[in-house]
C-alpha cells in the first residue's frame, strides 16, 4: 500500500485540477486549477526515479558510487516547472484580453454569439 | 450545456478515466524501488565524462541538450506572445485616472518595508549570479538562478520605488538581455559544429571536476540561459505591472 | 523516514484540494503560493534539490505574483469600464 500511494495522489490531483477547469466560473481559477493539473505530472515522475536509501545526485562531497536517485527525471521536471509557469502566464494574459474586449471573465458568457 | 449537467458528464468521465489511470498505474514497480538502468548508469560515468559534479546539470544541458533549448524556446515564445498581447493595449491610449480619488493618496510603503527590501537587493542578486556560476557544482543552475534574479527586480519594486525600477531595468535593456540568453545557446551550439563535430557537443577544454571552470560548455550554457529566464521574467513582471499603474511625478495635476 | 513521506504526500493532496475548492481567484493565489511551497518540501524529500529550487522561486513566487497583477489589470478595466458607463 505504502509503495502506491504517491501514484495515487499524482492520479487524485489530475482528476481534481480537471474539475476545477470544467467547473469553474472565473477565467482566472481556471488556469490555477490547471497549473494543479500539471503538477501532478512533476509528482508521477519524481516517484518513478527514486531509490529509497539513495542521496541526491550531486557527488562533490560524496564519492562516485553511493547509490543515488535518478538524475534523469530531476533533469526533465525542472525545466518543466519554470517553462509551466511561463505558459500560465501568456494565459493569463488571454484572459485580460477576453476581459478588455467582453466584459467579463465568466467562461459561460464567454460563448460565441449565434444570431 | 447547463453547468450542472456538464458536472454530471465530468464526473461519470472521471469515474471511467480515474479506474483506467489506476489500473496503469499498478503496473508500475512499487516507489521506492528503482529498476531502469539509465539512471545508475549515468551516476556512474557522467562525472568521470563530463567532470561536472552535478550530474542533473550535466544530463540538462549535455546529454539532453537539444530537448532544453526547445523548452527555452517554449518560454521565449511565451513571453513574445506576453509582450505582443499586453503591448499593443497600452500603446492604444493612456487612461487618465479615475477622477473620485484624485485628492486621496495611497499610504507609501512603510520605512521598515523600505529598509529590508532595499537592504535584501543586493544578497539577492548575489545569491543569485552564485546559483548561475556553481550550477555544474551544487545544486542550482540556469533556471533557478534566473528566477532569484527576477525576483531581486520584483523587491525593489515591493519597497514602493518603481520609478527606480523603471530606470535599472528599462525595457530595452531586458529586451536585449533575453534575445542574448536566448541566440546564445544556438551559437554554444554551433561552436561544436565549427569544431567539426555534431551540434552542441561539448568542444570546450573539460578540467577538473569540482573547480569552478570545468565541464565544457556547461558554465556558458548555464549563463545563456540564466541571462534569458532573468530578462524573461523581468519582461512579464514589468508588462503586468505596467498595465496598472499611473506614475505620478510630483507637480504633476493629471 | 517513512513517517515523513506519508505526512508530505497527504498534505499535498490537501492542499491541491484546497486551492480547487477556493472559488474567488485572490483567495486562491494565496493558497497556491502555500501549495508550491509544500510541493516544494516535498521534491527536498524525494532528494531532488535542482527541482525544489525551482519549485520553490516560481510556485510560491512568480506564479501567484503574476496572478495577482492580472487581477489587479482587471479590476483597473473594471474601474474605466464603470466611469464610461456613467
Amino acid at each position: 500500500m505504502m509503495g502506491f500511494l504517491p501514484y495515487l495522489v499524482a492520479a487524485w490531483l489530475l482528476l481534481v485540477g480537471l474539475y476545477g477547469v470544467v467547473t469553474s466560473r472565473n477565467l482566472v481559477h481556471a488556469i490555477t486549477c490547471l497549473s494543479v493539473a500539471q503538477s501532478s505530472t512533476y509528482i508521477l515522475l519524481l516517484s518513478v526515479g527514486f531509490e529509497r536509501g539513495g542521496t541526491a545526485p550531486i557527488f562533490l562531497d560524496v564519492p562516485v558510487g553511493t547509490k543515488a536517485v535518478d538524475p534523469v527525471v530531476g533533469a526533465l521536471t525542472l525545466t518543466d516547472v519554470v517553462v509551466g509557469a511561463t505558459v500560465s502566464a501568456l494565459l493569463l494574459a488571454l484572459a485580460v484580453q477576453a476581459y478588455k474586449h467582453h466584459g467579463t471573465l465568466d467562461p459561460e458568457r464567454l460563448k460565441p454569439e449565434r444570431d | 450545456m447547463s453547468p450542472r449537467l456538464r458536472r454530471r458528464v465530468f464526473l461519470a468521465a472521471a469515474a471511467v478515466a480515474g479506474a483506467l489511470l489506476l489500473w496503469g498505474l499498478t503496473g508500475l514497480p512499487d516507489y521506492g524501488v528503482y529498476v531502469g538502468p539509465y539512471g545508475d548508469v549515468l551516476n556512474q560515468v557522467a562525472v568521470a565524462e563530463r567532470k561536472a559534479t552535478n550530474v542533473v546539470a550535466s544530463v540538462t544541458f549535455d546529454y539532453r541538450g537539444v530537448d532544453t533549448m526547445g523548452e527555452e524556446y517554449i518560454l521565449f515564445a511565451a513571453v513574445l506572445g506576453v509582450a505582443i498581447l499586453l503591448r499593443a493595449q497600452r500603446d492604444e491610449h493612456e487612461e487618465p485616472p479615475d477622477e473620485d480619488a484624485a485628492d486621496r493618496r495611497a499610504p507609501g510603503t512603510s520605512n521598515a518595508v523600505r529598509v529590508v527590501g532595499l537592504a535584501l537587493v543586493g544578497p539577492v542578486v548575489l545569491y543569485g549570479l552564485y546559483l548561475v556560476a556553481h550550477g555544474h557544482l551544487t545544486p542550482g543552475g540556469g533556471f533557478q538562478g534566473g528566477v532569484v534574479l527576477a525576483t531581486a527586480a520584483l523587491l525593489v519594486y515591493l519597497s514602493g520605488e518603481y520609478v527606480t525600477l523603471r530606470r535599472v531595468s528599462p525595457e530595452l535593456v531586458t529586451d536585449l538581455a533575453e534575445s542574448t540568453g536566448a541566440a546564445g545557446y544556438v551559437a554554444i551550439g554551433l561552436l561544436g559544429v565549427a569544431a567539426g563535430a555534431t551540434f552542441l557537443t561539448n568542444v570546450l577544454p573539460l578540467g577538473q571536476p569540482g573547480a569552478l571552470l570545468s565541464a565544457g560548455t556547461i558554465p556558458l550554457i548555464n549563463m545563456a540561459i540564466g541571462l534569458e529566464v532573468a530578462g524573461g521574467f523581468m519582461l512579464l513582471i514589468s508588462e503586468f505591472l505596467e498595465q496598472t499603474l499611473v506614475i505620478r511625478r510630483p507637480g504633476e495635476v493629471t | 523516514m517513512i513517517v515523513l513521506e506519508v505526512t508530505v504526500f497527504l498534505l499535498v493532496a490537501a492542499a491541491g484540494t484546497a486551492v480547487v475548492v477556493t472559488r474567488d481567484p485572490l483567495n486562491q493565489a494565496i493558497v497556491a503560493s502555500f501549495y508550491g511551497l509544500v510541493l516544494g518540501i516535498m521534491f527536498f524529500v524525494y532528494q531532488a534539490p535542482d527541482v525544489a529550487l525551482s519549485q520553490i522561486t516560481v510556485g510560491a513566487v512568480a506564479l501567484p505574483l503574476m496572478i495577482l497583477l492580472a487581477l489587479a489589470k482587471v479590476r483597473a478595466l473594471e474601474g474605466s469600464r464603470r466611469r464610461d458607463d456613467r
